[in-house]
Parts: C-alpha cells; sequence; structure tokens
C-alpha cells in the first residue's frame, strides 16, 4: 500500500501546478479559456460524479454476486420475481438519468460556444502571423498608411479588447496555441484561418506550435505579451521607430559585420540597407524576451552563441553557421542589442 | 517439417525485407554543420543527398536565382536545365560561379551566402541538369526539378548565323 500510493503527491503537485503559469490552459486568462475551462470544470465534475456512482454500484454488484452464489441462486437467468420490478425502475432511472445527463452536456457545450463567438465582437486590433519553418512572422495591420508594423517571434496585444490574429503560412502546415487565452488555429498552407483572441487582464505567456512542423516543431514558441490599452499604444508608437544607426564603437563594427556579410541577404532591419524578408525581423530583437523563437533566453552571452553556432541549439534550421572571428561576434552582438 | 520451424522460415523472407530498407538510411542524412575535414571531396557530400537538394531549392527561391534564370529555365542568364555550361557543369565550378559571379552579369554571392549553402545550391542546380537518384529529387513544390531532366541533347542555339558558331560554342561550354 504504501509503494502504490508514494507517487500520489507528485502526482497531485503535477495537477495542481498546472492552474497558473505562462503557458497553461487551466488559469483562463482570456474570454475563450475561461469559457471552455468552466465548460471542462461542468463535464469533470459530473463525470467525476456518475464515475463513482458506477463505482459504488459495481462494488454492491461484485458483493451481492458472492452472495448469490453462496445460496446457489445466480445471476445468470432470470431476477427473482420479488425483485423484478425494483429492477425495472432501477434501470429506467438509470437510462434516464444517463441521457438527461448527456442532454444537458450538450445543452451547456452548445451554450459556451454560442457565448465565445458572441463575446467576439468587433475586432479592434487585427494581427496576421505568418508561420514559416520555425518561426513566427508577425505583421500589425493599421488603417493608416505608414503604421504597418512588421517584426517576428513576439506578438503584443490589449487587455480587454478583441484582437483577430489571422493565419497563414508559407510552407507547411504550422498551428497558433495559446493556451491561456484561447485553443488551437492551425495555420495551413493555401487557406486563411483566424482566430479571435480576447484577454482579460495583462501578463506574459508562451504560445506553442501544435502541429508538427518539421525538425524544429518543438522550438516554435512565440512570445505573447498582454499589455493594458495604453501600454499597448505606446509599444507600437515605439516599435514604428527604429533605433538610431550606431556612430561609433563597437556596434558600429557590428553594424558594418551585419551590412556587408550574409545578416543583411536574409533579415531585415528597418531603415537600414538590411531588407532581406525571409528570415525574422530584427529591428527590435533586443526588446524580445527569447531568441529564435524560444529557443534561448535573450542575454547578451545566448545573442552571441546563437549568431556564433546556430546549428547547435537548434540543428536544421535555416540560419547557416557563418565562420566568425571573436571580434566580429563581439561586434555583432553589440550592435544587436542597440536594436531595442 | 514442423508447423514451428515452417513459421520460422516464413519470417525469413520478411527480415531481410527490413534489412534491406535499412540501405535507404543514408538519404536522410543531414549534415547542419560542415565537416571542413572533408574539404577534398565535397561534392560527393553534397552531391544527390535529399536533404541538401532541397535546401538548394530553398535557397534558389529565397536568392532570387529565378530573377536570371528562372527555374531553371534561363532569361537573362543561362538555362541550368540543359548540357550547355560556359564556365563548367561540375560541381566546384559552379560553386565558384555562385560565390565569385562570372562575367556577363553572374553577380557575386560570397559575401551573402556561406559556403555550404552555395554548395547546396550547386547540387540543386546539379539535379535539374544531371540525372539524380529518384529518391534524392526534392518533393517540394511545382518545380521543374520534380520531374525528370530532359535529355541531354545539345540544343541548337537559335540565333546561330552558320554551323561554325555552334561548333565554336560547343567546344567552350560542353564538359
Amino acid at each position: 500500500m504504501m509503494r502504490a500510493s508514494a507517487p500520489l503527491p507528485s502526482l497531485l503537485a503535477l495537477f495542481l501546478g498546472a492552474c497558473h503559469g505562462v503557458q497553461t490552459s487551466a488559469s483562463g486568462d482570456g474570454t475563450e479559456s475561461l469559457r471552455i475551462g468552466n465548460l471542462f470544470g461542468l463535464f469533470l465534475g459530473t463525470t467525476g460524479v456518475v464515475y463513482l456512482i458506477v463505482l459504488v454500484l459495481l462494488a454492491i454488484a461484485i458483493k451481492r454476486g458472492t452472495r448469490h452464489r453462496a445460496c446457489g441462486s445466480g445471476l445468470q437467468g432470470e431476477p427473482p420475481s420479488h425483485l423484478e420490478n425494483r429492477w425495472r425502475l432501477g434501470l429506467i432511472v438509470f437510462t434516464g438519468a444517463t441521457a438527461l445527463i448527456l442532454l444537458l452536456l450538450s445543452l451547456a457545450t452548445f451554450l459556451t460556444d454560442r457565448s465565445i463567438a458572441r463575446a467576439a465582437g468587433a475586432p479592434t486590433v487585427e494581427v496576421e502571423v505568418i508561420g514559416h519553418q520555425w518561426w513566427w512572422e508577425v505583421r500589425y495591420r493599421d488603417p493608416v498608411a505608414g503604421r504597418t508594423l512588421h517584426t517576428a517571434n513576439e506578438l503584443h496585444i490589449p487587455a480587454g479588447l478583441t484582437t483577430q490574429v489571422k493565419l497563414s503560412t508559407s510552407d507547411v502546415i504550422h498551428s497558433l496555441w495559446i493556451p491561456n487565452l484561447a485553443g488551437k488555429q492551425d495555420l495551413i498552407p493555401g487557406r486563411k484561418t483566424d482566430v479571435m483572441l480576447h484577454p482579460l487582464h495583462t501578463g506574459l505567456y508562451r504560445s506553442q506550435c501544435a502541429e508538427f512542423c518539421g525538425m524544429q516543431h518543438a522550438r516554435m514558441a512565440l512570445d505573447v505579451t498582454v499589455d493594458s490599452p495604453a501600454d499597448f499604444a505606446r509599444w507600437y508608437d515605439t516599435s514604428l521607430k527604429s533605433p538610431p544607426i550606431p556612430t561609433g564603437g563597437l556596434a558600429y563594427a557590428g553594424f558594418q559585420i551585419f551590412q556587408n556579410r550574409q545578416c543583411a541577404s536574409c533579415h531585415n532591419v528597418a531603415d537600414t540597407p538590411a531588407s532581406g524578408m525571409v528570415a525574422p525581423d530584427l529591428s527590435h530583437i533586443a526588446s524580445r524576451r527569447t531568441i529564435a523563437a524560444g529557443t534561448l533566453a535573450m542575454s547578451h552571452a545566448n545573442l552571441r552563441s546563437w549568431i556564433a553556432d546556430p546549428q547547435t541549439p537548434k540543428p536544421g534550421n535555416q540560419m547557416p553557421k557563418v565562420t566568425l572571428s571573436p571580434a566580429e561576434l563581439d561586434a555583432l552582438t553589440a550592435y544587436l542589442e542597440t536594436l531595442k | 517439417m514442423s508447423s514451428l520451424s515452417r513459421a520460422r522460415l516464413a519470417l525469413l523472407p520478411l527480415a531481410l525485407l527490413q534489412l534491406s530498407l535499412l540501405a535507404s538510411c543514408g538519404r536522410e542524412t543531414r549534415d547542419y554543420r560542415s565537416n571542413m575535414l572533408h574539404a577534398q571531396n565535397r561534392a560527393a557530400d553534397f552531391r544527390g543527398n535529399a536533404y541538401h537538394i532541397a535546401q538548394g531549392q530553398r535557397l534558389f527561391g529565397w536568392m532570387n536565382c529565378s530573377g536570371c534564370h528562372s527555374h531553371g529555365g534561363g532569361g537573362m542568364g543561362p538555362p541550368l536545365r540543359d548540357a550547355k555550361w560556359r564556365y563548367g557543369s561540375s560541381m566546384d565550378n559552379i560553386v565558384q560561379t555562385i560565390l565569385n559571379g562570372r562575367p556577363n552579369g553572374m553577380p557575386a554571392f560570397r559575401a551573402r551566402i556561406t559556403e555550404d549553402q552555395a554548395w547546396e545550391l550547386a547540387a540543386y542546380v546539379t539535379s535539374l541538369s544531371i540525372r539524380t537518384r529518384k529518391d534524392a529529387l526534392s518533393a517540394r513544390g511545382e518545380e521543374p526539378a520534380n520531374v525528370e531532366p530532359p535529355t541531354l541533347d545539345e540544343r541548337k542555339n537559335p540565333r546561330a548565323v552558320s554551323g561554325k558558331q555552334d561548333a565554336a560554342e560547343k567546344k567552350v561550354g560542353t564538359q
């Protein structure tokens, strides 16, 4: 008995730990995840109670079975006549209750679905997220020309307002999943899908690609930041401006290397000659929380080691290993850190 | 023969089949960080390798080679799917062409891509004109690379005035 219950506390800890965190569907930080979380709770409670009742009945039946076999009456044949009515009534009640419960659960599902669809409403913010192997391209649309914002591997949305995320992909099927806010939505080649996000409060969350898309599917995370509407507007305006080109020192040397070497042929840094469109936009890389779609945490050392050899932390990704001297690496890292 | 030994005998062809499947494992070898120790014979590493050909196809699109070479059909640049090569058709030649550029308009990509990427491009370009293993050809997209290359017959130069020009070009271009 001791050995059987040993894993129980750790299992409980595992379950309870799922309630809060940057990547959990149990915390209900968005309208969709909250409503579905409530529905899940209803299902869990109902089916849990039914399960316990069935277990109790099973235990009774097993115990009764021993008794009947002992006195020879057996359960194979007809029920004894004095029990027939009770059995019939019991079966009718059981079947009726099952049907009623299933009906009510279906109704609850229908109502939840409708309430989610109604809560979405007209979106305040429209974002396009384009999936690539293995990074996220994010483009904000603004009715004012010249206010389109391109970024990568990060998503900022305002709390309390509806954001419509329009999804498409440049290569294979991906799936955007921000468990704290909403369910999964696939990014399918040749098709446009979308997901409505309605966060309830500010917070930092981690999203994940939820459809196997190749070698580095596991390292394709998206940092989601829910700001207050004022903070979101401030972040948007700041991101539209580009950081100035460094004028001297290590950062300027890094800028030179960036423009003249392989970096500029794939990456884009706003207001510089580097305007490659096939790799993540680096205009504000230093203000991101992670490098390479959640592969490494943002830090000077990680950034430097990523540039030195991207194939070790994320083998097979599309960024090649460029031979750079330690001095060049220092310069490049210094330059990229100015891109806040 | 007992039923047990008969069953065991029936498994023998199955075991042999499984062994034969191992023969295709090499096709999936992927080398993400080039091993420069093989500098002597890098062509062998890259040519006919499914991964490198697929990456070369990706880079062909990324670097807009189609801007002049139009998916191998040519245009401003010469076609890449025939047997006529002005500067050589071996993998080493193609890599040098890509990295250093050539007269009459081929840009130098030395500072824009890594050497490995140039080898991958060469592997892809080679697959456009030289018969490559069917299971190494890229399965992506509707590129002409997905079909077997056309025959390797000489193409008559439509602008040739006399047979002499044809013969001269033949001497220079083909390898």
